[in-house]
């Protein structure tokens, strides 16, 4: 997994609450190898029409928003399915933090294994962060991991700041070591076999 | 201090708990399917094999044919290729696969329980959202991502980086005539909401959940993912054991006894603290049905379709009217007004024999007039539907009667609805595209399911059944 480094980037404002994974990437996509790529069908069915043409009206088709590698959305994004598709999608399609005021929980956690930062912000500045995109197409946001902030375009004021967010430790440690946490389990070996011993006397019958 | 369920099996997989509160878990019982191809995958990658191949179950059920149970019935070779692979990792990495041909293959949410794999006060994971069905009796079980597939496959343990929070959802009273699980939890997600439970593991308590069958409560678990909650659970009693007993990967004699005695144990103390609460009056719930694309969208049958214009807020007014278009309706249009072009009675909320029991009461005798399929969940509940004869009435009523999978809940073994077409569904996502581009699905119990297909519309089955 790649480091996760200070991100600067177009941040584009996606006005939906309850943006589902089935949205996200539709479940026919689903058996493609990983390797090929998912980026080119992040928001398939919503970003172009059934004849495959794209829908001028969608954020990501508006030339604003070429590069995107932020995207500020509404309440419960990634709701849905476990598929881990959803994310590889955004960031196959070059998305590195998505900013939302909640999340679907394995949506959330499968996030962190990919190198994609979903950050939590309350409601109400979610919406003004949209608002100030859509008022300033093309706006750059900074993502700092390291301090937990998330920075406005340097000079334009217009609804952007600096808002500072929570994550856990352990996955901040990991999302900037671009650590694997296989191999860090694997080392906690010692505490994994004494644990199973103890469960195996008190559940014999599994 | 009194504990919940949740603090209680949570504690008893903790391996080890971080200062910042990650918390190690030890995976008790771990499901596979044939989307967990990505999850084996980067297990070969790294050269690594399961860990614990005897607590690991499989069966292929996304992928699968519905018109026939070989890997040759089905056509497309990307789709073969997801149900051959499961079968070639359980070959090498020697875990139980229950695939193709075998009478025990189905949905892994529903042979989970029937083969007794699903167990109380386990913690159990599956690289699928509905895996929460499994808290119906008395698990802990959450759905993951394919890489936290591989993290459990390698070394049969997941991180988290806190516990959930636990909330209560109790429904006091009884459920009147022709209410079923389905309406239960439908009604608790339009009260709480797509996102009510997140960050939540839901116990449902209550008098109504006291009352329901074993099946039931799946379905009601099944659906809590529906609500934004990491899990849902049920308290296990006498009727789990029951359940349980006997079925082929429950324990079995003196070890039986034993597991049973811990299992009483297990149920949230009385004093528990829960985060956050909820109450629903079960007298009050009528069979539901949705009107648009979030399970949050559920109405009583004999209600309408609610208008925008009463949303709360601007975001709620503004996702309804997009369901609105979405769905081809318009506020104000009575439930039982919304026609109904075909129907689905299938998928791990609602294939299972209760299920198909109670669809075919209603079929018998009665004939549909839109294309309907019923999709067994499992290979040993089509037998058993078989030998009550219920596949007859449904073959005589014009049902299809098809071989298990997931089949049209999502789609991915090409059992889609046309684009634009309006689907009643015993599934549990009526999302935009979720059957199908441009699929409208209306989300209804078994039951309601057939009433539908019966009239062509949605329809209170409770006239059509002489209770109201
Ligand atoms: S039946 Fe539907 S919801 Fe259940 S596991 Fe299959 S696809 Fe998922």
């Amino acid at each position: 997994m790649r480091k996760f480094e200070t991100v600067e980037a177009v941040a584009a404002a996606m006005d939906m609450a309850n943006v589902d994974t089935d949205q996200i990437i539709p479940a026919r996509f689903l058996w493609r190898a990983r390797a090929e790529g998912y980026g080119a069908l992040l928001f398939n069915d919503i970003r172009s029409e059934a004849d495959g043409s794209a829908k001028p009206d969608f954020v990501l088709n508006l030339p604003a928003s070429a590069g995107a590698g932020v995207l500020v959305a509404d309440r419960n994004f990634g709701c849905g399915s476990s598929r881990e598709h959803a994310v590889w999608a955004l960031s196959d399609a070059g998305f590195r933090v998505v900013i939302a005021p909640s999340f679907g929980d394995i949506f959330f956690n499968n996030s962190f294994k990919n190198g994609l930062l979903p950050i939590v912000l309350p409601e109400a500045r979610c919406a003004e962060i949209r608002a100030a995109l859509a008022r300033n197409p093309g706006a750059k946001l900074v993502v700092d991991l390291e301090a937990q902030e998330v920075r406005g375009p340097l000079g334009i004021n217009d609804g952007f700041r600096i808002d500072s967010f929570e994550i856990d430790p352990f996955r901040k440690e990991l999302l900037l070591a671009g650590m694997d946490d296989i191999a860090f389990t694997l080392s906690q070996q010692g505490a994994i076999d004494a644990f199973e011993g103890r469960y195996a006397a008190e559940m014999p019958w599994l | 201090m009194a504990r919940t369920m949740l603090d209680k099996i949570w504690e008893r997989h903790s391996i080890l708990v971080r200062p910042d509160g990650a918390t190690l878990l030890h995976v008790g019982r771990h499901l596979v399917h044939d989307g967990s191809r990505a999850g084996f995958r980067a297990l070969a990658e790294r050269g690594m094999r399961v860990r614990h191949p005897g607590r690991t179950f499989g069966t292929p059920d996304h992928y699968v044919s519905t018109r026939g149970h070989t890997l040759a019935a089905i056509p497309e070779p990307n789709r073969r290729e997801m149900v051959s692979a499961l079968a070639e990792n359980a070959a090498t990495q020697g875990f139980t696969l229950f695939g193709l041909g075998d009478v025990r293959q189905g949905i892994v949410h529903v042979i989970g329980p029937e083969q007794g794999i699903t167990l109380p006060g386990l913690l159990m994971v599956c690289g699928d959202s509905h895996t929460a069905t499994h808290g119906a009796v008395g698990a802990l079980a959450f759905g993951i991502g394919a890489s936290e597939v591989s993290h459990v496959l390698a070394t049969q343990t997941l991180w988290q980086s806190r516990k959930p929070r636990a909330m209560r959802v109790t429904v006091e009273g009884m459920l009147g005539f022709g209410v079923t699980p389905k309406d239960v939890i439908l009604a608790i997600i339009a009260r709480i909401g797509a996102g009510g439970g997140s960050g939540h593991v839901i116990e449902y308590a209550g008098a109504v959940f006291r009352a329901m069958s074993v099946e039931g409560r799946m379905t009601v678990c099944n659906m809590s993912i529906e609500a934004g909650a990491r899990a849902g659970m049920v308290a296990p009693d006498e009727a789990i054991f029951a359940y349980l007993k006997g079925r082929p990967f429950a324990p079995k004699g003196a070890a039986w006894d034993q597991a049973v005695a811990s299992w009483r144990d297990l149920a949230s103390d009385p004093g528990a603290v829960f985060d956050r609460e909820i109450t629903l009056d079960g007298a009050a719930i009528a069979p539901m049905a949705t009107w648009g694309t979030s399970p949050e969208d559920a109405a009583p049958i004999t209600g309408s379709i609610p208008s925008p214009a009463l949303a709360p807020d601007a975001d709620r007014r503004e996702a309804m009217e997009r369901a609105l278009a979405y769905m081809g309706l318009e506020a104000g249009m009575a439930m039982q007004d919304v026609p109904i072009e075909r129907v689905f009675i299938g998928s791990c909320t609602n294939s299972r024999i209760e299920d198909l029991r109670a669809a075919a009461a209603v079929a018998q005798g009665r004939r549909v007039v839109i294309p309907a399929m019923v999709v067994p969940g499992s290979g040993l509940v089509k037998q058993q539907a078989e030998a009550e004869g219920l596949d007859a009435v449904f073959r005589a009523a014009g049902f299809e009667w098809r071989e298990p999978g997931c089949s049209m809940c999502v789609g991915m073994n090409g059992d889609l609805v046309a684009p634009g077409e309006r689907c009643a569904s015993t599934s549990n996502r009526n999302f935009v595209g979720r059957q199908g581009r441009g699929a409208r699905t209306h989300l209804v119990s078994p039951a309601m399911a057939v009433a539908a297909a019966v009239t062509g519309r949605l329809t209170d089955v409770r006239t059509m059944m002489g209770g109201v």
